[in-house]
């Protein structure tokens, strides 16, 4: 380690100002203290420890998170491909390696375009790199479909990293969250290639690796299928493995699938404290109850009101969202009081989208990215609540 | 009455001293040069009135208030003037003075005053205490809704204060008789629970429980009354206290007053005895490891102190001198997936949470880079009073007066945001833009 400090310092004033890669001193930066804890010191005044908890370690942590998640996408997306090619045996290692194939290009585009922005900008600003985007990068794969066009992912990733969070200020400043903007904006940009059928399970080999699809096949995903459905019956049908979609062997975004690696992820969120209880327990809440409310009045015009509350927590991008989504601290109610309501709202909205617009069979996307727009408000209210508090206390006191 | 402090957080670290049985049997430590600096009392405009080479006698005014010529600051020894040493634009750093051999035994004498409010001017003894809002020396042209005198001390490593008082009880009253003139309101006394204290007659007992920040002013007005908008509240030490009581009975005040020399870096951490504005030197000699890297001295608590290097002074409160490791001389691989056995956090991502009750031995580093807020709710947890936090910093930081008075920056000081300092994940200089943020809405409000 010696010898690659010392290699690190020897090529340091090349990158400084007035050397000839100055240019690239932000890329410097970032990777010397992605190597080396910086040894900066506290100030003369003030606390002279810190917590050993850094916004790095924070970032690593939810990518952690992630990671159950990501593994089995890769493993559903390789079985929703070989179902589609009519196989009958699934060889493991085999689903591994397409499903790998399959989201390495948009991994690496991701974080190429996002990495490359904030290095860009925070060379331009004259800051250290953050480390923000090491969690969007990996978000946005796993919430976009699999097969979506890598330019398309590219033009979206650059949009939202540079429109919703270098223009606000950077990390720690977005209104919105950036993974789920880049989502947003494929699906508004891209209608055609974003919905329907033909996105969710990949039907072309990966690299020469894996099969073609039958005739015929439509990999369209449960929510998909249920909006479309005309009768309780046919939900029923659907909705009859509910199992799969617990253990994710149903067609969805590369990473939401799985509820059950959602819940492992949420687990390590909630242990290491991350993510916020209140956050995810209201959202689950308000979910529930929302799913209950919709179930109560079964209606044919609105099919997805046939599958019960609890089937409304396993399918679609609901668990992910809440777990994943709905719990970033920047966009998100940062009070104490503001999580219950935000939660709680997040989880409300995602079903009543889902279940009364018959054109878009999913919801929470856009119930968290509405409910970071009333974020601050949900906060002012309680912010505001401190503040009457305090004058009542002032009257009170001057009568007295 | 009884408060109860729920949120906070108990720093182990390792050298901790061992709490005597009493002072009596104390070393005493006879700096050889003490050093008074005005920085360490906000508010207080100095000008000097010695100059070098000036004799003076314990007590003797070294520098006074510039808007009140009878706020003094005294010479704690009697000795001779070596410098008053001048920063930038002449500001005044510190008053040198160099003890007389065997003076560190003088009481401190003062000229007679008009009045007992005067003469606690003229002592010194004025500026050991604080106001809110601002968390500045008293003005005495504004009578305080209440005072408030604390009893302990709760930060890391900080002396058992009570100690310091264990026979006073004649000062104590006669300190708070002396404090009930200056007040129309109460004089409370906010004591650990099962402190051998005995109640003092005429202030309203207080008994705490809880977590640092407990023995702090800030919490405990916040649970007892908290300061509003137009109210003037004083803080004080119970120290503080029994010397008023002295300065009361005797007209003079005893120099002395107790002092930890902790911390990981010190061999023998314990309690001594010594006067205000000690030398660093004096005070260390012979009670530090052999030297391994490079270290940090610390006048105050890890949370609050000043870094004052080994030639510095023991600074405002006069409580306790703590040693950690610097760190800056450290190179750590990939510290973010260091697993942290052995790092203090109060998160579980660092492995080092689960072993909260070792002691340990943190640097001064703080850990990681600068970054905007990102986690929430991380201050509330260690701040103890109906104040958000998070609003206020921001409110402060965009010098918006109106949202600060709203989201209560009368009711704290910056010591109130050194645990939220602590934990801070985006490692803001958090007691630093409250202090700037005091400073401003005093320089516009006033």
């Amino acid at each position: 380690m010696k010898g690659l400090k010392k290699q690190l310092e020897r090529i340091k004033p090349h990158f400084m100002p007035g050397g000839k890669l100055s240019s690239l001193r932000s890329v410097y930066d970032g990777f010397e203290t992605f190597l080396f804890t910086p040894n900066e010191t506290a100030g003369v005044k003030g606390a002279h420890i810190h917590d050993a908890n850094d916004s790095k370690r924070t970032m690593i942590i939810v990518v952690l998170a992630l990671l159950p998640c990501f593994i089995f996408g890769m493993y559903n997306t390789g079985y929703q491909h070989w179902i589609a090619t009519g196989a009958s045996e699934f060889p493991f290692w085999d689903l591994m390696l397409y499903g790998f194939l399959a989201v390495l290009p948009r991994v690496i585009v991701a974080y190429a375009v996002g990495l490359g922005i904030e290095f860009v900008v925070a060379q331009w600003r004259g800051e250290e790199i953050q480390e923000g985007f090491l969690v969007t990068g990996i978000l946005i794969p796993m919430i976009c479909p699999v097969d979506i066009p890598l330019w398309m992912l590219a033009v979206a990733t650059a949009f939202s990293v540079i429109f919703v969070k270098e223009v606000f200020g950077g990390t720690g400043f977005n209104i919105l969250n950036v993974a789920l903007v880049t989502r947003a904006f494929l699906f508004f940009a891209y209608p055609r290639q974003m919905s329907g059928d033909s996105v969710f399970v990949p039907t072309e080999p990966m690299f020469g690796f894996g099969g073609k699809a039958v005739d015929g096949f439509t990999g369209a995903t449960p929510l998909g299928e249920i909006s479309t459905a005309t009768s309780q019956e046919q939900v029923a049908n659907i909705t009859a493995d509910w199992y799969d979609a617990f253990i994710g062997l149903i067609p969805g975004s590369f990473g939401e699938t799985s509820t059950l690696c959602i819940l492992i992820g949420a687990a390590i969120l909630l242990f290491t404290g991350m993510a916020s209880w209140k956050v995810m327990l209201s959202a689950f809440a308000g979910g529930l109850a929302m799913g209950a409310v919709v179930h109560a009045f079964p209606s044919a015009t609105y099919p997805v009101s046939y599958i019960s509350a609890f089937d409304q927590m396993l399918y679609g991008g609901f668990a992910f969202a809440v777990v994943f989504m709905a719990t970033d601290p920047v966009t998100g109610a940062r009070t104490e009081t503001g999580k219950w309501i935000y939660g709680a709202l997040v989880g409300v909205m995602a079903i009543l989208i889902r279940s009364y617009n018959s054109g878009y069979p999913e919801g929470a996307m856009l119930a968290v990215l509405l409910m970071n727009v009333f974020a601050p408000l949900i906060d002012y209210c309680v912010v505001q609540a401190n503040v009457s508090r305090r004058l009542r206390r002032a009257k009170t006191s001057v009568r007295s | 009455m009884h408060i109860k402090i729920k949120k906070g957080l108990d720093i182990n670290l390792q050298g901790v001293a061992a709490k005597p049985q009493s002072v009596s049997g104390l070393a005493q430590v006879m700096p050889e040069l003490v050093a008074v600096y005005p920085d360490d009392f906000p508010g207080f405009v100095p000008k000097v009135s010695v100059k070098e080479g000036d004799t003076v006698k314990a007590g003797d005014p070294l520098l006074f208030h510039k808007l009140n010529p009878e706020i003094k600051l005294v010479s704690p020894v009697s000795g001779t003037v070596k410098a008053v040493v001048r920063g930038e634009r002449r500001k005044i750093i510190r008053v040198e003075v160099v003890p007389e051999p065997a003076s560190a035994q003088d009481r401190l004498m003062f000229a007679p005053a008009a009045d007992f409010k005067t003469a606690i001017m003229n002592s010194g003894l004025w500026c050991m205490m604080r106001q809110r809002p601002y968390d500045v020396v008293p003005d005495p042209s504004k009578q305080p809704r209440d005072i408030f005198v604390t009893a302990f001390d709760s930060s890391p490593l900080a002396p058992h204060l009570e100690l310091a008082v264990a026979d006073a009880d004649a000062e104590l009253a006669a300190g708070v008789q002396a404090l009930k003139a200056l007040t129309a309101g109460k004089v409370y006394i906010c004591v650990p629970e099962g402190t051998p204290l005995k109640p003092v007659a005429g202030a309203e007992w207080v008994t705490v429980s809880g977590p640092h920040p407990c023995g702090n002013p800030g919490p405990q007005i916040a649970a007892v009354a908290p300061v509003n908008k137009g109210e003037t509240v004083w803080t004080l030490d119970i120290v503080t206290l029994s010397k008023i009581g002295q300065l009361a009975m005797k007209k003079s005040v005893s120099p002395v007053g107790i002092v930890t020399v902790a911390g990981p870096e010190v061999a023998h951490p314990e309690y001594v005895k010594t006067v205000a504005g000690a030398d660093v030197a004096s005070l260390l000699k012979g009670r530090m490891n052999a030297v391994d890297g490079k270290r940090r001295v610390i006048s105050g608590s890890v949370l609050t102190g000043e870094s004052v290097g080994e030639n510095g002074f023991l600074h405002y409160p006069y409580r306790q001198i703590s040693v950690i490791r610097d760190g800056s001389d450290v190179d750590e691989f990939m510290g973010w997936a260091n697993p942290g056995f052995n790092k203090l956090s109060t998160k579980r991502s660092v492995l080092g949470h689960f072993f909260g009750r070792r002691r340990f031995s943190p640097d001064a580093r703080i850990n990681g880079g600068h970054r905007a807020m990102i986690l929430s709710g991380e201050y509330d947890r260690v701040l103890p009073m109906d104040i958000m936090g998070e609003y206020l910093v921001k409110a402060i930081l965009s010098r918006d007066i109106d949202r600060m008075e709203q989201l209560g920056i009368y009711e704290v000081a910056p010591e109130d945001f050194a645990l939220p300092e602590f934990v801070d994940t985006s490692k803001l200089e958090l007691q630093k833009i409250v202090r700037e943020g005091l400073d401003y809405l005093r320089r516009e409000v006033e």
